[in-house]
């Protein structure tokens, strides 16, 4: 096995995702330079980690205008359920409406039938 | 009330609940958008949008993770979409195979055995990363997300995300330790 080779392999290896064949180890284990690469990838996954805790500071006001947005979202999403329940009380009364116009119509036409 | 319990509440129409959420991982998440994004004014698009996506699909989180890991995800994804609309993005003309190491031998963080210099250099090789890279290694090796949720926020397969993991990786390694002539001898 060849340093190349090694080289395109190590950043795959590196974190143990995938294992490190046997050839690939053996290399590793006797040649100080794919040593030295390894180790710089385990060096940058380290502070990789470290800047992890790195705290990025917004600037003042995204708090503020995150809740803003949200806010709104609640507003625009309780106006709809209002409307939508306002609209099925709205269709329910209708329907009601109908069927006693309609029962009525019906005891009306009979009567006169009835009469006649 | 705990992290799971405020979800629970906020999920259940608890609007106090949610700004509670809010306030305990926004700077987080807005740390990570910036990492994303590379710069301010889309970090702050991408964490108002994310927080707008979490409060509209409160009833589809499971709980089996931790709300912030769900949070990573959904900016994970509001970044993707951002950058896909085309936004200025200064590093996406770099192409990927450019070389990005540094030569000058002052620069080597090895030599002065820094390790705030090296992060600086890092955050500054993340930097020039194009953005497409940059969201892979940063989501991987730093916010630890599985290969499968990274490929699915970032609408890839798992097998292109590893790609761009490794390609990520050697273009920072290089960056970051750059070659002296003999290792670049013994390259050839």
């Amino acid at each position: 096995m060849r340093c190349e080779d090694v080289s395109q392999a190590l950043p795959e290896i590196v974190d143990g995702a995938a294992t490190a064949d046997l050839a690939l180890r053996r290399h590793v284990d006797s040649c100080l330079h794919c040593q030295a690469e390894l180790a710089q990838y385990r060096k940058l996954l380290r502070t990789m980690h470290q800047l992890r805790t790195e705290v990025l500071e917004p600037a003042p006001g995204l708090l503020a205008d995150i809740l803003a947005r949200v806010e709104e979202a609640g507003e625009r999403r309780a106006l709809k359920s209002l409307l939508t329940k306002r609209r099925v009380a709205y269709a329910g009364a209708i329907a009601a409406t109908a069927a006693a116009g309609a029962a009525g119509a019906l005891i009306f036409g009979r009567r006169r039938l009835r009469a006649a | 009330m705990d992290q799971a319990e405020l979800v629970a509440a906020a999920a259940a129409g608890d609007s106090r609940a949610f700004e509670e959420l809010v306030r305990a991982t926004y700077t987080d998440v807005y740390a990570l958008a910036y990492r994303l994004t590379g710069n301010e004014e889309d970090a702050r698009d991408v964490v108002q949008e994310a927080y707008l996506r979490a409060y509209k699909g409160l009833k589809r989180f499971r709980g089996d993770a931790r709300f912030s890991t769900w949070m990573y995800r959904i900016t994970a994804n509001c970044a993707s979409t951002a950058m896909t609309k085309g936004k200025k993005h200064r590093h996406e003309e770099l192409e990927d195979e450019a070389p990005l190491a540094d030569a000058r031998p002052e620069h080597d963080p090895e030599a002065a055995g820094d390790a705030e210099l090296l992060r600086a250099r890092l955050n500054a090789a993340l930097e020039e990363l194009p953005p497409r890279l940059r969201a892979v290694v940063v989501l991987r090796d730093m916010y630890d997300l599985p290969h499968q949720a990274i490929a699915d926020e970032l609408g890839i397969s798992e097998a292109a995300a590893k790609v761009r993991l490794h390609r990520a990786r050697r273009r920072l390694r290089e960056r970051l330790f750059p070659k002296s002539e003999e290792e670049s001898a013994h390259a050839v």
